[in-house]
């Protein structure tokens, strides 16, 4: 039955997701447009599923959405902060520092995300992956204390990555 | 006061903090002098400049009668594009050693940019090391 039920839907998020974007586009809610929607869900991920065979299986979706209102919390405090810092840091005494993030996520997409929330939260652009995965290189356009940046991006995004991807 | 006028003042605000962002992304890429920190400045115009101006867009949508979503679906694709873009960038500059060179890591040889396949290494000068293909 599950083996049945991943062969039609390799990623179940995937084809919901596909389902509700479908939706937003046409602007408007029917029925038939919501059928249409879950068709091309299903067909799209069925079909690409050759190229993606690895499904994540334990994701949490409750604890995603919260991770994704507070990251969007963190990234207006963050758009101030730097904005102060753009506006009176002067250039010669911008202290920008590369840190080195260890990594204990092993999943791909676990990484992506972490990766694209670095990013987007401005002060740090994740700038590269070590090549056997272990290591995140992350970029801080002004910081006193590295050792600091590299403990809350630890505690605060990949702790809970680790439960919502577990 | 009528709804109308508050969507009215609601979408100005919005509109006025989005460009706000905005300049202040473009003072920064302007201001910075190199390629690694002139990098957060376009992160910042991506997220809240832009979704201050996508949400000016929704409340007025909203106010003239017919409201739109396709603005959370700009969003989240811009969220979702935007950190690969900076990425192919840092990468980029990291290859031409356009900036410091960064720390090596812990665990592993080194950053996946700068790995290069053995039989690629060759020193231009030193036409001795480059590798003998049997």
């Amino acid at each position: 039955m599950t083996r049945a039920f991943y062969w039609l839907l390799p990623h179940p998020f995937l084809t919901l997701l596909l389902a509700v974007v479908w939706i937003l586009l046409q602007n408007e809610f029917s029925a038939g447009m919501a059928v249409f929607g879950l068709i091309l869900g299903v067909i799209i991920p069925w079909g690409t599923s050759i190229w993606w065979p690895d499904t994540p299986k334990g994701f949490r979706v409750g604890k995603m959405a919260s991770y994704i209102v507070m990251v969007m919390w963190d990234i207006i405090v963050a758009n101030i902060q730097v904005a102060w810092i753009v506006l009176t840091v002067p250039n010669a005494k911008l202290k920008p520092a590369w840190i080195v993030v260890p990594l204990e996520l092993v999943q791909p997409e676990a990484i992506t995300v972490l990766a694209g929330t670095i990013t987007l939260t401005p002060g740090t652009v994740s700038a590269d992956l070590s090549d056997e995965g272990h290591s995140l290189l992350v970029h801080v356009l002004h910081t006193d204390d590295p050792e600091a940046e590299r403990e809350l991006i630890k505690t605060r995004y990949e702790a809970r990555l680790k439960e919502i991807f577990s | 006061m009528s709804v109308e006028i508050v969507t009215s003042y609601a979408t100005a605000l919005c509109l006025f903090i989005g460009s706000i962002f905005i300049l202040v992304g473009a003072i920064g890429l302007l201001k910075f002098n190199d390629p690694m920190t002139r990098l957060h400045a376009p992160t910042k115009v991506g997220t809240i400049g832009i979704g201050m101006l996508l949400l000016a867009s929704i409340l007025h949508s909203y106010s003239l009668g017919d409201s739109s979503m396709h603005e959370l679906l700009i969003m989240a694709f811009l969220f979702v594009t935007a950190p690969i873009s900076a990425n192919f960038i840092a990468k980029v500059s990291i290859h031409r050693r356009a900036c410091e060179t960064p720390p090596v890591p812990p665990r592993d040889d080194t950053w996946s940019t700068l790995s290069t396949p053995e039989e690629d290494k060759i020193i231009p000068d030193m036409p001795d090391t480059k590798p003998n293909k049997a």
